[in-house]
């Protein structure tokens, strides 16, 4: 066993090489599930309804459990190893420890690009939502909605910018309100009792079970991401938990079971108010399943409290997605992936600010000028190109790293099963996404290919590579 | 009143962006680069904590 011992409680293992602004470690756990599931949240109120007119309520119940197989599967490794590189950039960080310098260039862009098309996504979103509180609310004419787009994602990069503490505690409360108002529109629904206005038997009997069949089940599969999208985010808060390997394995596998739960649960209530053709059209139709599914119930106080659900959700996505992309950015700056200029930490506020202000501009430029639904499939392509990284990752890390060798946080159970599992699903939701955006896989893989000879045969050059290894890990086995 | 309501998102979009601008303007002058880029992956801030906790 190396000296290095991530639980000890008597030395961090870490050793100082000049750092004099770095940044601040201040997260708990709950902080950790406040920034996993508060990116992942918006999800339920939104988006994973089109799973439902891919393929009928059965259908999305199917894609919503294999993808929940596979994002716990996700959520374990990254727990194991994560707990071990207890740095800034996540699977970035991974990357260039266990696999190697173009891989981890990959995945910190496919971080990037991920979390900050998602923030813009998050920000359309919010623009269209305060649109309908005006509507509701006898506005006389159409609201413009680029103030508040603006506003959202200004305002957020702001409250990143003050400082991580502040930041991920505002998370934690609109996070637990929007899982809350889930809970309550639950109970509101009484489904054990007799009067309940849920009609699951109405709506999902005869040609609604499965309409197009075991095809539409495979369709479903790449809007089945939504209800978990971005849970592996809560590794990018590897460098500012006080306790990284109880706070990260505690506060991921927290958040997928807390997602778990809201899935099911959303799932349940808006297939049992409404019918699979409205709900499974997510443009003319439930935009905002919860939310309409709380008008069914005929409750203002209902309607109010998932109104500003869906709000809550969609701001702690937006905020989680800030908070997270300016870390993968940052790191690569700090390791001269990128321009070292990006690698600097704010001496008061110890964010990384440079970074923060940098991707404001890039999300709002998106915010404002492309469609939602592209701009969304280009995160969850980037996204599912990360998740396919991750077993490649866990099983060299056990080959070069065995369990005797490094002491984790946490060791996720039945290895190599997860991995091969995962590696399995993410096959099917390529294929999935292929049926239904081949275009913009093909282009987006285009895209990676091309940096990626950017990097090796220009950027690596500055690189400095020995400075780039900085866990103080045995050799790997074999080496 | 949406219409005022708009216009105070226009003006507290600004008021955001020009603080943060400011505070980075004032920030990168008064601080070295050294300094701000000093930050070394998984380290411990030097200046508060040591090595062994």
């Amino acid at each position: 066993m190396a000296d290095f011992d991530i639980t000890s409680k008597s030395m961090d293992g870490i050793a100082s090489h000049g750092t004099k602004v770095g940044l601040a470690r201040v997260l708990g756990p709950a902080h950790v599930w406040a920034l996993g599931v508060g990116i992942v949240l918006v999800g339920e109120y939104m988006g994973w309804n089109f799973a439902v007119g891919k393929g009928g309520a059965y259908a999305a119940l199917i894609a919503c459990w294999f993808a929940g197989i596979l994002y716990s599967c996700v959520a374990m490794i990254d727990s194991e190893v994560t707990s071990t590189v207890a740095a800034a950039g996540g699977q970035y960080t991974q990357a260039k420890h266990i696999v190697g310098p173009l891989m981890a260039f990959n995945v910190g862009l496919y971080l990037v690009f991920a979390y900050t098309m998602l923030e813009a996504g998050n920000a359309i979103t919010l623009g269209y939502l305060i649109s309908v509180a005006a509507d509701m609310t006898g506005a006389t004419q159409a609201l413009d909605q680029r103030p508040f787009i603006i506003l959202s994602i200004v305002f957020l990069a702001w409250l990143n910018y003050r400082g991580v503490l502040a930041t991920l505690t505002f998370n934690l409360v609109i996070t637990a309100f929007a899982f809350c108002a889930i809970l309550v529109l639950f109970v509101a629904s009484a489904p054990w009792s007799a009067d309940s206005p849920l009609a699951h038997a109405e709506l999902m009997s005869g040609q609604a079970a499965l309409p197009y069949g075991w095809l539409g089940v495979l369709a479903a599969m790449h809007f089945g991401l939504w209800f978990y999208l971005g849970i592996e985010g809560t590794t990018q808060a590897a460098e500012e938990v006080r306790s990284p390997a109880r706070s990260l394995p505690f506060g991921t596998l927290a958040g997928i079971m807390t997602l778990l739960i809201a899935a099911t649960l959303t799932w349940y209530i808006c297939v049992g108010f409404l019918p699979w053709e409205y709900l499974g059209d997510g443009v003319n139709g439930a935009v905002a399943p919860l939310f309409s599914a709380a008008q069914m119930t005929g409750s203002n106080a209902l309607v109010i409290i998932l109104g500003f659900g869906t709000l809550f959700a969609t701001l702690a996505s937006a905020n989680g997605c800030i908070n997270d992309a300016s870390r993968a950015w940052f790191s690569m700056g700090r390791d001269h992936y990128l321009p070292q200029w990006f690698g600097a930490v704010h001496p008061t506020y110890r964010t990384p600010y440079r970074s923060i202000i940098f991707l404001v501009p890039i999300a709002l430029i998106f915010a404002l000028g492309a469609p939602l639904d592209q701009v969304i499939t280009f995160s969850i392509l980037s996204g599912l190109l990360g998740y396919t990284f991750m077993p490649i990752n866990i099983i060299l890390f056990r080959r070069k790293w065995p369990l005797d060798t490094i002491k984790r946080g946490y060791v996720h159970p039945f290895h190599p099963i997860p991995a091969l599992v995962l590696l399995a699903l993410c096959s099917l939701t390529y294929f999935a996404v292929f049926l239904g955006y081949g275009t913009q896989l093909i282009a987006m893989v285009s895209f990676y290919i091309v940096v990626s000879l950017w990097f090796h045969f220009w950027r690596y050059r500055f690189v400095k590579r020995a400075d780039q290894f900085t866990m103080p890990w045995p050799k790997p086995r074999g080496y | 009143m949406w219409t005022l309501i708009e216009y105070g998102a226009w003006a507290l979009s600004a008021l955001f962006a020009l603080h943060m601008i400011y505070d980075w303007y004032r920030t990168d002058t008064t601080y070295s680069e050294e300094v701000l880029t000093s930050s070394r992956e998984g380290e411990i801030e030097a200046m508060t904590e040591e090595h062994r906790i």
